[in-house]
């Protein structure tokens, strides 16, 4: 039994993981992303409000000397939303900026993700938002690569 | 003193009508859009969001254009803006050493892990005015050289090896990150509260007193340890989900300032640090930063207090521009009762005058 337990344990970790990940690669998704995906599914879910759309704040931390103790950088701006599908699975959306709709977007896929029978159909839109995002961090890091300083030491006239 | 004074309301209303038509220029032009001035005007956008200390490009384009440009102003819009919405919680600490970097330089080392990444950088051009910018020549994309994919090392952790360097920066055990949102200045301060009244504060007063520092009024001798600019996701706490989710990521600048040598009987001498962090890029304000803040630890490294830049509360109380321009230009609303009453004084102070030369000039004439 308390094998089982941990087993269970062990399992909601990873779905927990799975759903953070999920979460986040929805936040960095942009509002058409979102819509289309939302436009292509088949079988459109019935949505019901939870809380929100709503913006509001997020103080955002940063550490003494970059590593120490925490200290408030500054705020920035959150929308989030909080939703329910017709079996009752609650998804939750969050993403910096003001649009509520796009919080909402994503608290539907959230909901999805976590509905076995759906989640495929979410993946699909993680893995091009996953791509899109590694695609243009990529192109940035190489531009930036391009700038990188090749020392040379001159060589000196005398013997 | 203040007293209520009717018969502006036509005047303030004609006025703002006007301000509306001077903003809005030449109507033959095409009217600047949001987006344009995010994407053209973008470190002006950056500024505005440190010193209103709200990360949202978009609403500070909006303040910039409302202001016809008035940095300060936009400032003083978003800030007001940010009061009218709750506060859905604080961030977990943002990694600066896990940055998306897109520009990197240090000082101290010409080699180091990572390399020396020049990024988008106003260094090392000559400063002329470009003609080429008068019109709308097409600009090519920037050049691309495969990314060796090597950890940008934090220049503090290099030194740090060798225990050449103060740590990080620690604060005492249970010590709660400071809001100054939240509670009102109190002097004096812990060095987290400093950092965020710093990390809001006015990048003209900070280089103003930065420079100071180098200038020999409060001398630290620093080197840029390094500077890095790039994107950290910010993460926030779900207590309904029991795990914190990114919320997605904001530009940041950092400063590592590694300043001159501390030690003590018990400690060997190691470099001291200041730190500046930022919203958006602006190198600058981060420099300035650092400086003020290793300054402003003179007391903590029992230096002595003898130089504007040290003064925690003549720095913090003056580093916000909000709050300067609004005790400086509230003098030119109506203070026509306060005037008649030093109009009177003066008079009377006069009055007294003369009668005190009427006096002596009888003796004067002997």
């Amino acid at each position: 039994m308390a094998s089982l337990n941990k087993s269970a344990e062990v399992a909601g970790k990873d779905a927990g993981a799975e759903r953070q990940k999920a979460m986040g690669l929805l936040a960095k998704a942009s509002r058409a992303e979102l819509q289309a995906a939302f436009g292509a599914l088949a079988d459109k879910p019935t949505v019901q409000p939870v809380r929100g759309p709503e913006t509001g704040l997020v103080m955002v931390r940063g550490r003494i000397g970059g590593g120490g103790a925490p200290f408030n950088l500054g705020e920035a701006t959150v929308s989030r939303a909080s939703i329910r599908l017709d079996d009752g699975t609650v998804g939750h959306g969050q993403t910096l900026g003001t649009d509520g709709a796009k919080a909402r977007l994503a608290a539907t896929f959230d909901a999805l993700f976590q509905q076995p029978a759906r989640k495929a159909e979410v993946e699909t839109l993680l893995d091009a938002v996953a791509a899109r995002v590694a695609k243009e961090d990529a192109e940035k890091a190489r531009q930036t690569a391009a700038t990188r300083v090749d020392f040379f030491t001159m060589v000196r006239g005398e013997d | 003193m203040y007293v209520a004074v009717k018969g502006g309301e036509a005047a303030i209303s004609n006025a703002h009508r006007l301000l509306a038509d001077r903003r809005r220029g030449d109507r033959s032009l095409p009217a600047i859009g949001i987006e344009q001035i995010v994407a053209q005007l973008g470190l002006a956008v950056d500024r505005v969001m440190a010193e209103a200390s709200l990360y949202d490009r978009a609403l500070a384009a909006l303040a910039i254009r409302q202001s016809r440009g008035d940095m300060i102003e936009a400032i003083f819009i978003l800030r007001a803006y940010r009061t009218t919405l709750p506060r859905f919680g604080y961030s977990k600490p943002v990694e600066t050493g896990a940055m998306l970097i897109e520009r990197r330089v240090s000082a101290t080392y010409k080699d180091l892990p990572g390399g020396q990444l020049l990024g988008p950088t106003f260094d090392y051009t000559h400063r002329l005015l470009d003609p080429s910018l008068l019109g709308d020549e097409t600009v090519e994309a920037g050049l691309e050289r495969e990314e060796p994919g090597e950890a940008v090392m934090r220049v503090s952790d290099i030194l740090a090896d060798e225990g050449l360097v103060e740590d990080d920066g620690s604060l005492p055990d249970g010590h709660v990150a400071g809001d100054i949102t939240r509670e009102p200045l109190e002097f004096p301060m812990a060095r987290d509260l400093r950092l965020q009244a710093l990390a809001r504060g006015d990048e003209g007063f900070l280089l103003a007193l930065g420079y100071s520092t180098q200038r020999g009024y409060a001398r630290t001798h620093p080197f840029v340890g390094e500077v890095r600019i790039g994107e950290v996701e910010v993460e926030l706490d779900m207590p309904e989900l029991g795990f914190s989710v990114s919320l997605g990521r904001v530009q940041v600048t950092e400063c590592q300032m590694i300043a001159q040598f501390k030690g003590s009987a018990k400690n060997p001498p190691q470099f001291t640090r200041g730190y500046g962090l930022v919203f958006g890029q602006s190198e600058r304000k981060a420099m300035a930063m650092s400086l003020v803040d290793r300054a402003l630890r003179a007391e903590e490294f029992g230096e002595d207090i003898v130089a504007p830049a040290q003064d925690e509360e003549f720095v913090i109380s003056h580093s916000d521009n909000v709050q300067a321009t609004g005790f400086v230009e509230h003098l030119k609303l109506p203070h026509y009762v306060d005037f008649q009453a030093e109009l009177d004084l003066v008079r009377r102070m006069r009055r007294e005058y003369e009668a005190a030369q009427n006096i002596d000039l009888p003796e004067a004439a002997e």
